[in-house]
């Protein structure tokens, strides 16, 4: 699975983008980040307050409690600033 | 019908006259330019950052959403990315209709929504030099939420 980071969460985890391996008991997009924070101190910085970070799952915005499964690609990053 | 993300500026009368070219049923069409301001001197230059492929599918999914709400006969949105400075143009929304109605509420619609779903970033650079991520506006927001 390809994970994508956009803005300062691309920033603060150091990487736009890499292909990683979910364990079996990562359900949701906040088990997610829940795992990412146990990853290193870039991930517990970059989701130190998963309240400002945004989920997409194959580039269609969902809520944290979206399930993950069968996703190609999950993509983070702060609320839009576009326009 | 069409969005489009590029570097380039976009020239608006070239834009209208492209997207309406030959059409007789038309009777209003209404532009939107944003920019790039100063504030006051106080900046010097914005980086706009993207989401590739996901920004394109953003954009026609709030275009199609419009076009469900409104008879437009057009629309177009055209949005840059990467390094701009004070005057640049930032985006493009065109509509068109038979009436001026659609026209103005469905371009007023295009802009909130972009605004709180398109995929894009602003990092601004103060004329001191320091760089910071724009945060997203509450009012953005509930200028969105007037539409639901």
């Amino acid at each position: 699975m390809k994970l994508l980071y956009f803005a300062w969460v691309r920033e603060k985890v150091g990487r736009g983008a890499e292909e990683i391996e979910l364990p079996a008991d990562v359900a949701t997009v906040a088990d997610v980040i829940g795992w990412l924070k146990t990853r290193g101190p870039e991930f517990d910085a970059a989701f130190a307050r998963p309240e400002l970070v945004r989920a997409a799952i194959d580039k269609v915005h969902v809520k944290a409690s979206a399930a993950v499964a069968g996703a190609r690609e999950i993509a983070f990053f702060p609320p839009v600033t576009g326009g | 019908m069409a969005v489009r993300v590029q570097t380039e500026d976009f020239n608006v009368a070239a834009e209208v006259e492209a997207l309406t070219a030959g059409r007789t049923d038309i009777g209003a069409i209404v532009t939107f330019t944003g920019r790039v301001r100063s504030n006051e001197g106080q900046l010097a230059a914005m980086t706009l950052e993207h989401y590739p492929g996901m920004t394109e599918a953003e954009l026609s999914r709030i275009e199609a959403e419009a076009r469900e709400r409104w008879p437009l006969q057009a629309s177009l949105i055209v949005h840059r990315v990467g390094e701009l400075v004070p005057g640049d143009d930032i985006v493009l929304v065109v509509t068109a209709s038979a009436h001026r109605q659609a026209a103005f509420e469905a371009a007023g619609f295009l802009m909130d929504y972009l605004k709180t779903r398109a995929p894009f970033w602003k990092k601004e650079v103060s004329a001191a030099g320091d760089s910071v991520w724009v945060e997203a506006r509450e009012g953005d927001e509930s200028a969105a939420k007037r539409w639901s």
